[in-house]
């Protein structure tokens, strides 16, 4: 994973609630083994129109969406599914966060070891946000901040450990190798209560 | 020790290591299940890393996502919707055949959708922490364990180190007082809990189930409950384990046997939570009150009880929902006509549940316009079916009994509904699109499933029942 650590980029707003994953990517698109190339289905269904061609109502076919990689989305965002095809589908059609006032566990938790900023915003904020479409944010993970076109700043959540990840491009999987010692330790206690 | 909750007393006993203010916990996980759509990237990263699968005893693959449900070929083999579903499965085998890993493939009386053939093996226990890349993995907490869907990272993490770094979830206790009314099943049970606290209410949260009404379940209930914390966006369901769970396990090939069993049952029967643990929330619902139950719109929080006029739209998100599902406010569902009934996934495809569906349909055949298709959970429950005539009940209604499999539930093996058709559906999920490009799903038990593939539209089973006993 590539280090984040800012980002600017204006918005596009999609401020339909309970986004789920069948939405983000429709499940027959996941006979993949692949990780790679998922962009061409993300939003799939709203995306494309049943004949194939683009379907010019949907917010991020819009030329305001070009280029942004910023998503503001509606409450509930990244429902469902398990499926990290989610986040790899947003990352590769070049979305690098996600801001809503709530976004379910499991999508959160994809994104992040993704390094597709997942932040949960105030509903005040987010509400400011979907109120105003397109407007430029430059976000700062090390300062946990959003600042705002006019100077204004929201700050957000980030667990200490996925910012660590976040900003160092480490991955969790080296972390949890180097606690080889701790978990034959657990397995050994295991064995001997059993 | 202060008083702790069956979570509490789950997470602890798999601690390798405490959250601190810097890394979050690393959490044991005792047994891995997995598919052929969400573990082949994670393999790919352990060849990339040359790591090998730490416990490949505690790992247990099945295939059931994309697999076709139809008959096989004349030469005895599947035949797959795609190449690349095809070439998916053959990932699986050869990933499973090179890391030791025990796969309950097409030639295994053991095949069938993860989260049902768990439970049926006797592999899912209480006490465990059970982790899957699927988030109706929650199913398995109706044993007493603790259960979670994980994303592909994560699947390679516990490949590699039968380990996950997990945040510490809240929790939520769901008291169910009161009795289920005749006529209302497991499924009504769970829709009317999602319907009152939310597709949200449970985030965060892992939800322990506790009360009269979840006591009197049976087990295959209790898994249709868990099944769908997840649609509360709830990290895990739960319930305690008690006497059902115990008679349910005893004598499955993979259950504890002997000596081994005792012991295993002293200890799960120290799992509950203690009298006067401490729960972040707590909600309560009164079973008596819940009616046969069906999803109107297009989240599982959409509920609305069959009988009751659909509620005006609050948002317009709610509108454009009534207006996918061609739903008019104010009317009952019942009545709406109906293209494909399915009766599967691992909400409700077990054994009560089939014989729930040909309870309504014994006798009767199928309106001339429905399609039906029913998908049992797995080979088990397909053998079992066929031994007391259901498998006979649905072919003379004119419905289609098929090979074990998630099928119309996740709709990416072929079996799926065209657009704008209208599915009365037992599985979890009514997102749009869920079931085929445009399709419109609504919710339901396998009772109301079947009476209205009877009627050709939404019908409550009651009617048929009472005819049948008359
Ligand atoms: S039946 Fe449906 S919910 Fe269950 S595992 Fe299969 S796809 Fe997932």
């Amino acid at each position: 994973m590539k280090p984040v650590t800012h980002l600017r980029s204006h918005t596009a707003v999609l401020a339909h609630e309970n986004i789920d994953t069948d939405r983000i990517i429709p499940a027959r698109f996941l006979t993949t083994t692949e990780r790679a190339g998922l962009g061409r289905y993300a939003f799939n269904d709203w995306r494309y129109n049943a004949d194939g061609s683009a379907n010019a109502a949907f917010e991020l076919n819009k030329p305001a969406a070009r280029g942004c990689e910023i998503l503001v989305a509606g409450r509930n965002f990244g429902c469902g599914s398990s499926r990290e095809h989610a986040p790899w589908a947003l990352l590769d059609f070049g979305l690098r966060a996600v801001l809503s006032s709530e976004i379910a566990d499991i999508f959160r938790n994809n994104a992040l070891k993704n390094g597709l900023l997942a932040v949960v915003l105030s509903e005040s904020e987010h509400r400011y946000l979907l109120a105003h479409p397109g407007i430029e944010l430059a976000i700062d993970v090390a300062a946990q901040t959003i600042e705002l076109p006019d100077g204004g700043r929201f700050s957000f959540q980030l667990d200490a450990f996925a910012k660590h990840c976040l900003l160092t491009g480490v991955d969790q999987l080296g972390f949890l190798l180097s606690q080889a010692p701790q978990i034959e330790h657990f397995e050994r206690l295991r064995q001997e209560a059993a | 020790m202060a008083a702790r909750t069956l979570f509490d007393k789950l997470w602890d006993a798999h601690l390798v290591k405490p959250q601190t203010a810097a890394t979050p916990a690393v959490l044991y996980i005792d047994l891995h299940l997995i598919h052929e759509v969400t573990s082949p990237q994670a393999f790919a990263e352990l060849r990339t890393r040359g790591l090998p699968v730490r416990c490949p005893e505690r790992t247990l693959a099945t295939l059931d996502h994309s697999t076709p449900t139809t008959p096989f070929d004349d030469l005895g083999q599947p035949v797959y919707a795609s190449e690349e579903a095809a070439a998916q499965v053959g990932e699986l085998e050869k990933n499973c055949a090179q890391f030791g890993i025990r796969l309950n493939g097409w030639s295994s009386e053991h095949r069938g959708i993860v989260h049902v053939i768990g439970p049926e093996l006797g592999a899912t226990q209480p006490g465990m922490t059970i982790v899957c890349g699927d988030s109706h993995t929650s199913t398995h907490g109706a044993f007493g364990a603790l259960a979670f869907g994980i994303g592909t990272t994560e699947v390679g993490h516990v490949l590699a180190t039968q380990c996950l770094l997990q945040q510490k979830p809240k929790t939520l206790a769901i008291h169910v007082d009161g009795a289920l009314p005749a006529g209302s099943s497991a499924k009504d049970l769970v829709l009317h809990i999602i319907g009152q606290i939310g597709v949200n209410g449970g985030t965060g949260h892992v939800i322990e189930y506790r009360g009269s009404a979840i006591q009197a379940l049976s087990m295959e209930q209790r898994m249709t409950v868990c099944n769908m914390a997840i649609e509360a966006g709830a990290r895990a369901g739960l319930i305690a384990p008690d006497e059902t769970t115990y008679a349910y396990l005893r004598n499955k090939p993979y259950a504890p046997q002997g000596e081994d069993w005792d012991k295993a049952v002293a200890y799960w029967n120290t799992l509950a939570s203690d009298a006067d643990a401490r729960y972040d929330r707590e909600v309560r619902v009164d079973a008596s009150r819940v009616a046969p139950t069906v999803t109107y719109g297009t989240h599982p929080g959409m509920v609305v009880a069959l009988h009751a006029p659909v509620p005006t739209p609050a948002s317009l998100q709610e509108r454009r929902a009534l207006d996918y599902m061609k739903v008019e406010a104010g009317k009952s569902l019942i009545g709406m006509s109906v293209d494909v009934v399915f009766i599967g996934s691992c909400t409700n495809s077990r054994l009560s549940d089939l014989r729930d569906a040909a309870d309504v349909l014994r006798g009767r055949t199928l309106d001339a316009r429905v399609r039906m298709l029913v998908v049992p959970g797995s080979l088990a429950i397909k053998r079992e079916a066929e031994s007391e005539g259901l498998d006979q009940v649905f072919r003379a209604a004119g419905a289609e009994w098929r090979e074990p499999g998630c099928s119309m539930c996740i709709a990416m093996n072929g079996d799926l509904a065209k657009p704008g058709q209208l599915v009365v559906s037992t599985s979890n999920r009514n997102f749009e699109g869920r079931q085929g490009p445009g399709a419109r799903t609504v919710l339901a038990s396998p009772a109301v499933a079947a009476a209205s593939a009877v009627a050709g539209c939404i019908a409550d089973p009651q009617s048929l029942l009472q005819e049948q006993a008359a």
